[in-house]
């Protein structure tokens, strides 16, 4: 067991930190520059990150979970406005059905964005194309044969999310499906593997979220005076940022673990270490981002500051493949049996 | 970045695994029991003995010079076979071994590992708890030995220890924190009187009290120089707030694999919160266990640990106390019962845990200063 970064991992963090701090939002005036978002955008896609989970000739992918964690992690951080999270997600399916499909895909998700929409006699019922910037279909699960076959619905049209950092498409009940010819379909441990994969992220993410929520608003303690002191040496204040900061780094040793588990452990133990993962981070990151409205004061709840971005990007990502609640009703099931 | 075993770390587990199939003298008493602390001596001899206890520690003190991630193996090894976890002592080594001279660690760090001498700490006192540096307690020289007086209270294992690495203040005319000095005292002596001290859930022994009445210590046993006993005593500290050294990870595991057996053996009759409460000590108790993982691989950088030991301990307490609360609600309606039940003894010690080995409120401050920066007020 040696649980730190390669020298190769470490490198990726410092470049996605790097790229991510300079063309992510510094503003909520930022979110609206267009002009940044395709820098951010067209920086991303020469980057690879969206290809991590591509086939890389043998029909494993080109880098493992650690590494699209990473990335994960760092646009968290910056509020980085791009798809990542939808086209990895695609990515992994379409390498597991065996093509090479050009286009530009993500996922669709039941309305809850608890799991991946699943078609009913050839027809999707209402579902939700997440992370959906630049996406022109998104793939749902079609049931063939015990397993599942891949299809692509278009999207039409995308709009900014609740989460001012990404967007999404509806997909209205009966939208026709256009299967993909894959050489295999997927098993019932293929979608496990594909959950703890999509859990995984979401998790690196709200890791990032907490990073640069906290961050934030460490900085904003120091400087803000009241009572001509900086509000940073309150020990009321003091105690919520050291509780937040606990609960940043209790996120990062569950999380990492959920990221290594997706390529290293059989299908049931890495779902499990996801649940385990997005549990702790969903509740972690709530806390956190209300911390961070909580010390920014007045400041703290108005649209103006940063702090509603991350609360707002965290309560999409806690959602996505299940909230706590949901990973620990899974948990109980399959430990218990209730 | 890889949570799996090397060859010789597996090797190490199958080692272990078979041992603990083959030698089931060990009894299932949690460390939340009078019974586990009874039988907490003749453990820790069986674990060294098979050489499965200070594993990182240099050979000629009996240790085994493997890296602190083995630790982790003995822990999740304990907790799948149900076995108790193991002793918690090696903050006291880190801090002799830091401080002593070569002498003084060859004479007591082996019998300290082997379980051959039993020691108990002498820190805390009624009137300095969190404020450890107003401690009272007077060690005065006398030829060359040291006469002291005082009242130490939260001393673990004060009944059957041999040895107190015992904290007291030697000059008084200086700044609080620097009069303190650490001594190896003998116990067994007409100066000394202990009483046990009983917790909140009726556990009365792992912990003393401990009166010093002109008890003597030969200057020799003097732990470091005279003055640098707040530094050795926050060495200690720092490493008995890690769970990486106190091997909680297995008692937590323990626990909820526990609870979870009570609900898979009639998960119709368990109602979908209890589970859900027991799903989340699943969840914190594994957070810890890979936090354990991740601290102990970053000492290959870093062998002193950093500054992280306050944060580490706050996971550990949120821990206990999550596993606490699922005991809790499993315990349900045992409230009527005379004595209650063996959960509610685990809820009610897991309240202590926000504050043994310095409150979660001291944790936060240093957290906050020293950590994040914040300005101090």
């Amino acid at each position: 067991m040696d649980t730190r970064l390669s020298s190769e991992q470490q490198a990726l963090v410092d470049v996605a930190r790097r790229l991510t701090e300079r063309l992510g939002p510094d503003g909520v005036v930022s979110l609206d520059d267009d002009d940044r978002v395709a820098r951010l955008d067209q920086a991303t896609t020469e980057a690879g990150w969206r290809r991590l989970r591509d086939d890389d000739g043998d029909g494993r992918p080109l880098a493992s979970g650690v590494e699209a964690g990473i990335v994960a992690s760092a646009l968290g951080q910056a509020l980085g406005d791009t798809a990542l999270f939808g086209p990895l997600l695609a990515a992994d399916l379409l390498r597991r059905v065996g093509i090479d499909a050009p286009g530009a895909f993500t996922v669709a998700l039941v309305p809850e964005l608890s799991s991946l929409a699943v078609a009913d006699a050839g027809r999707l019922p209402a579902a939700v194309a997440v992370d959906a910037l630049g996406a022109t279909s998104a793939l749902a699960l079609l049931p063939d044969d015990g397993g599942f076959a891949l299809a692509a619905v278009p999207i039409a049209g995308t709009e900014r999310s609740f989460d001012l950092t990404r967007w999404v498409s509806s997909i209205p009940a009966g939208t026709e499906l256009e299967e993909i010819a894959g050489s295999r379909t997927l098993t019932g441990d293929d979608i496990l593997e594909v959950e703890a994969f999509a859990l995984s992220l979401a998790s690196a993410d709200l890791v990032g979220i907490m990073r640069g929520a906290l961050e934030l608003t460490v900085d904003y303690a120091k400087s803000r005076q009241q009572f001509e002191t900086p509000i940073g040496a309150f020990q009321a204040v003091q105690h919520l940022l050291a509780e937040a900061k606990t609960l940043l780094e209790g996120s990062i040793s569950v999380s990492q673990h959920a990221s290594w588990a997706v390529d290293a452990l059989d299908a049931g133990e890495a779902r499990e270490a996801a649940a385990v993962a997005k549990a702790y981070c969903a509740r972690a990151a709530i806390e956190v981002c209300e911390v961070a409205v909580q010390v920014h004061g007045g400041y703290g709840n108005t649209w103006e500051c940063m702090a509603h971005v991350y609360l707002r990007r965290a309560l999409l990502s806690v959602s996505l493949f299940g909230d706590d609640g949901v990973q620990l009703a899974f948990l109980a099931a399959r430990r218990m049996g209730v | 970045m890889d949570y799996g075993d090397s060859p010789e770390e597996g090797a190490f587990r199958d080692r272990l695994r078979r041992w603990l199939t083959e030698d089931r003298s060990w009894s299932s008493a949690s460390s939340t029991d009078d019974e586990y602390w009874t039988r907490q001596a003749s453990w820790h001899t069986a674990l060294f003995e098979a050489g499965f206890f200070a594993l990182a520690w240099p050979k000629k003190w009996g240790g085994q010079e493997l890296h602190h991630t083995f630790e982790v193996i003995v822990d999740e090894e304990l907790a799948r076979a149900g076995a108790p976890p193991k002793p918690s002592l090696g903050y006291l080594i880190q801090g002799i071994s830091r401080f002593g001279s070569e002498e003084l660690c060859d004479r007591f760090i082996p019998g300290l590992i082997s379980g051959r001498d039993r020691w108990c700490q002498g820190f805390s006192e009624p009137d300095a708890g969190s404020d450890l540096a107003s401690l009272q307690t007077t060690a005065v020289l006398d030829g060359d030995e040291y006469v002291i007086e005082g009242h130490k209270i939260w001393t673990s294992y004060s009944d059957v220890a041999e040895w107190c690495l015992l904290l007291a203040r030697t000059d008084p005319d200086v700044p609080k924190h620097r009069g303190l000095s650490v001594f190896a005292i003998p116990m067994n002596q007409s100066g000394i009187e202990q009483r046990p001290l009983r917790m909140i859930n009726g556990v009365s022994n792992e912990f003393g009290q401990v009166t010093f009445d002109g008890a003597r210590v030969t200057a020799e046993n003097l732990i470091g120089e005279p003055g640098q006993g707040w530094a050795l005593a926050m060495t200690i500290v720092a490493f008995e707030r890690q769970p990486a050294e106190l091997g909680y990870v297995a008692r937590y595991a323990k626990t909820v694999s526990e609870l979870e057996g009570d609900v898979r053996s009639d998960p119709d009759s368990t109602r979908r919160e209890i589970a859900e409460h027991i799903a989340w000590a699943h969840v914190q108790s594994e957070m810890l266990r890979l936090h354990v993982c991740r601290r102990l691989s970053e000492r290959l950088d870093d062998p002193d640990g950093g500054v992280h030991g306050s944060i580490d301990k706050l996971l550990m307490t949120w821990t206990e106390q999550s596993v606490g609360q699922a005991a809790r609600h499993a315990a349900g309606s045992a409230t009527s019962q005379a004595g209650g039940d063996s959960r509610l003894g685990t809820y009610l010690y897991s309240r202590s845990q926000s504050v043994m080995g310095g409150t979660s409120q001291i944790q936060k401050n240093i957290i906050a200063t020293r950590v994040l920066g914040l300005p101090s007020n």
